[in-house]
């Protein structure tokens, strides 16, 4: 039991370090301003700029076939590669991980070599940013549930409807589109997956107001959008087949990152300032007792990471431990924040500036249900937790053989 | 990275579960709790015969002289059967205590009984209801004579040794206080046995009037060595923690899918299945904990009051929640004294207070976590 690199392992690292000093920002302080949900549309150019140069190298995708512009490597590089990353003030790269995490190896999975390869490289490169276009004002959680109609008109499928929570579609060159194409199927059967410009006329992106006060998310609407056929993946009727392959690139996030960076350490050195009615905060039993609770959750995640580390170190595939992270850190960064509000006694309710610590407890607390919601809610992955890792049987799904115009709220 | 147990360990791990689940049925554990004798002795002599009291121990001891790492595996599945045996009084504790601190005699003369199985040991250092701190130690260790009341000493019933916490100075402060080495059978010892939440892990009140004891380590460092003998212990007990949480899970789980109500399996609703994801990420988060605690065991690196406190802490909560949501989703049945829902339960429980409770280690890895940071 260790927690060292293998020969190799480290060569790659010093390899990375090595250009990444050579060709990144200087080495990276902690920023309370990068809070998980808070990715900004400002400093696209920036990390386009970025993106082309780690391309360039083969760092945009380590997993990725060299024929592909990757570098041909393994897991435990690629989460190397994040790792030293990390340690760099880059610009941040998440506009890009949609797009290449999830919607062009669906790309590559169901489109022709001659398309795949007309898409990848642009968008390995960060010339072109996708987004994906499955939730919908009443399929959240039950996306095969959507109601987005494609109708074919013998050439080209015409497209109405509305998707909703699109992370980036206002800078997004394309999109990853699940449409209805057979209303008398049930739900899972009459869907049809495409891609198509998001320049195409007749969508209309507005933008939508977060409760924490950014805007990252979308609504988009489509009226009478037109699709070639030729921009169909897989078959119709297959659209949930090629969707699952969607979601299964989802990649679990290995390394952290999740939660902003607002942790124990953080509310640590907040209980060290705060002097509370019987002298420091980090003195009070109560406090003390919260921050241990914390840690533990902290630190059992960490190295809940080691333990998936190892597995893809060995080439293997990741035990179920990593489904838990996103629960118990969007839970944890809730409870924390609010917390540290509370130690902050009434300047807790203000913000910015105004508040301690520049009001990155406020900012995390004020993000945090975002977090609780966004890929897949607590109930969901809870859910997931005890049907494909505890082998539960599923549950009752009394609208999965019922063609979807006869349902409820179906039409 | 490799942060795993080896082939070796894994392999042990197997062997372990075999020969519990052979050895160790619930109803082995039910006449335990259910009967006079304080521990299941043939399964004393069993574990003994496979070597495992003996893993951490070193050759010269009689020990197998294995690692920290094989010993935190049998732990783990000793407590996934609820193993009614005094392993953690005489292996976690007082066989770690001697190797940590004992003198050759010492070391010689108990540690290969330990092994062999012919020797219970045991940690006496509560003297009263509450906290154990310098102030609350009373017993005193003066001229190598032991006088004063222990209560409550886990399986001091059935222990032949006993390290003791005592009083040797006068002073206020952790400095005033030492470890005594004291032979059961002497002189001045009296011992009444006491009711236990988990009669499988039974307590005594142990009094000492005169007794003939001997030191253990050196004067004054009673307290300090308190503390390193119990960092040690709380990662093993983890794992102890964790097997048992991991058993509930299994229990949990297997009802959920068998018990029909409204005409499904309980298990296929979403009250029961968040229940039981959520045992699973305590689960999940104790195990790494307690991986992360035997890392630290195993190379003595200087993390390990931090870890130990860290395993311990996620250890209770896994274990306790385990075992309490495990009752819940037997339903009335589970509240029967005939379903062994509540042998989990109860020695979660006992598991908790034993080492002293969260509060305290909770304090502890606060402490831990300002030095570290002021470094």
């Amino acid at each position: 039991m260790d927690f060292d690199d293998t020969p190799a392992e480290a060569a790659f690292r010093a390899e990375v370090h090595t250009w990444l000093a050579e060709n990144a920002g200087p080495a990276r302080k902690d920023r309370a301003d990068n809070l998980g949900l808070g990715i900004g549309g400002t400093g696209l150019t920036e990390a386009k700029a970025w993106q082309a140069k780690k391309a360039a190298k083969g760092y945009a995708r380590v997993t990725w076939p060299t024929e592909f512009g990757g570098l041909g490597g393994t897991s435990i590089q690629q989460v190397i590669y994040n790792q030293e990353e990390a340690k760099f003030d880059v610009p941040p790269g998440q506009i890009f991980s949609i797009g290449l995490g999830m919607c062009l190896p669906t790309l590559m999975a169901y489109a022709s070599k001659d398309t795949s390869a007309r898409y990848v490289g642009p968008a390995l490169r960060g010339e072109e940013i996708w987004c994906q276009l499955f939730s919908e004002p009443a399929a959240g959680s039950d996306v095969a549930g959507l109601r987005m109609r494609a109708e074919s008109d013998g050439t080209d499928w015409i497209v109405n409807g509305q998707k909703i929570w699109t992370s980036g579609a206002h800078y997004s060159d394309y999109g990853l589109l699940l449409a209805r194409t057979d209303w008398n199927a049930p739900k899972h059967r009459g869907l049809t997956m495409f891609f198509l410009s998001m320049r195409s006329s007749g969508i209309e992106i507005r933008p939508i107001r977060q409760a924490s006060g950014g805007s990252n998310f979308n609504e988009v609407f489509f009226s009478d959008v037109r699709i070639p056929d030729s921009q169909r993946l897989g078959e119709a009727g297959q659209g949930w087949t090629v969707a699952l392959t969607t979601l299964m690139h989802e990649r679990l996030a290995v390394g952290g990152g999740l939660g902003g960076g607002l942790d124990v350490k953080e509310l640590l050195a907040l209980a060290r300032e705060l002097e509370l009615e019987d002298g420091p905060a980090l003195k009070n039993a109560a406090v003390r007792e919260r921050i241990a609770d914390w840690y533990v959750r902290s630190a059992g995640l960490k190295y809940t990471t080691y333990r998936t580390l190892t597995a893809l170190s060995r080439g293997q595939q990741p035990g179920p431990e990593a489904s838990i992270a996103k629960i118990v850190v969007a839970a944890k960064l809730q409870d924390l924040c609010a917390f540290a509000t509370e130690l902050e006694g009434e300047a807790g309710a203000l913000k910015g500036d105004d508040a301690p610590a520049h009001g990155a407890f406020q900012l995390g607390w004020m993000s945090a249900p975002g977090l609780r919601i966004a890929g897949g809610t607590d109930e969901i992955l809870r859910n997931i937790i005890a049907e494909r890792v505890l082998g539960l049987p599923p549950d009752v799904r009394v609208d999965k053989d019922v063609p979807f115009n006869k349902l409820a709220g179906g039409r | 990275m490799n942060f795993d147990f080896s082939e070796d360990q894994k392999l042990l791990r197997e062997q372990a579960r075999r020969l519990l689940a052979e050895k160790c049925p619930a109803k082995a554990v039910r006449a335990v709790v259910e009967g006079e004798a304080g521990y299941d002795s043939d399964l004393w002599k069993s574990i003994a015969g496979m070597g495992w009291l003996g893993t951490a121990i070193p050759e010269v001891y009689g020990g197998h002289g294995l690692g920290a790492l094989d010993l935190c595996v049998i732990a783990e599945e000793l407590g996934r059967v609820l193993a009614p045996l005094p392993f953690s009084s005489t292996v976690c504790v007082f066989a770690e205590a001697l190797l940590m601190v004992g003198n050759e005699e010492q070391k010689q003369l108990l540690l290969p009984k330990v092994a062999a199985g012919t020797l219970i040991g045991t940690f006496a250092r509560a003297e009263e209801i509450g906290a154990v701190t310098p102030r609350a130690t009373r017993t005193r260790f003066h001229g190598g004579k032991l006088s004063g009341t222990k209560v409550p000493v886990a399986d001091g019933m059935d222990a032949q040794f006993a390290i003791v916490l005592a009083r040797t100075g006068e002073e206020p402060g952790e400095r005033a206080l030492s470890l005594a080495l004291v032979d059961l059978a002497a002189n001045g010892v009296r011992r009444r046995r006491l009711d236990s939440i988990d009669p499988s892990c039974g307590h005594a009140s142990i009094t000492f009037d005169d007794t003939t004891a001997e030191p253990l380590g050196r004067q004054g460092d009673g307290w300090q060595l308190t503390r390193r003998v119990l960092d040690r212990a709380a990662v093993l007990m983890a794992f102890e923690q964790v097997g048992g949480a991991d058993a509930c899970l299994a229990m949990a789980k297997d009802y959920a899918l068998t018990r029909h109500a409204f005409g499904r399996a309980i298990g296929s609703f979403q009250a029961m299945k968040h229940k039981l994801a959520d045992m699973y990420i305590a689960n999940e988060l104790a195990r790494s904990n307690a991986w992360y605690g035997a890392w630290a065991l195993s190379t003595d690196a200087r993390e390990l009051p931090l870890a130990a406190a860290a395993a311990r802490i996620s250890a209770i909560q896994a274990f306790d929640f385990a075992a309490n949501e495990n009752v819940q989703t037997h339903g009335g049945i589970g509240f029967t004294w005939d379903a062994d829902c509540h042998l989990f339960q109860k020695r979660a429980r006992a598991l908790a207070l034993a080492l002293g409770p969260q509060r305290v280690w909770k304090d502890r890895l606060v402490t831990e976590l300002e030095l570290s940071n002021a470094a």
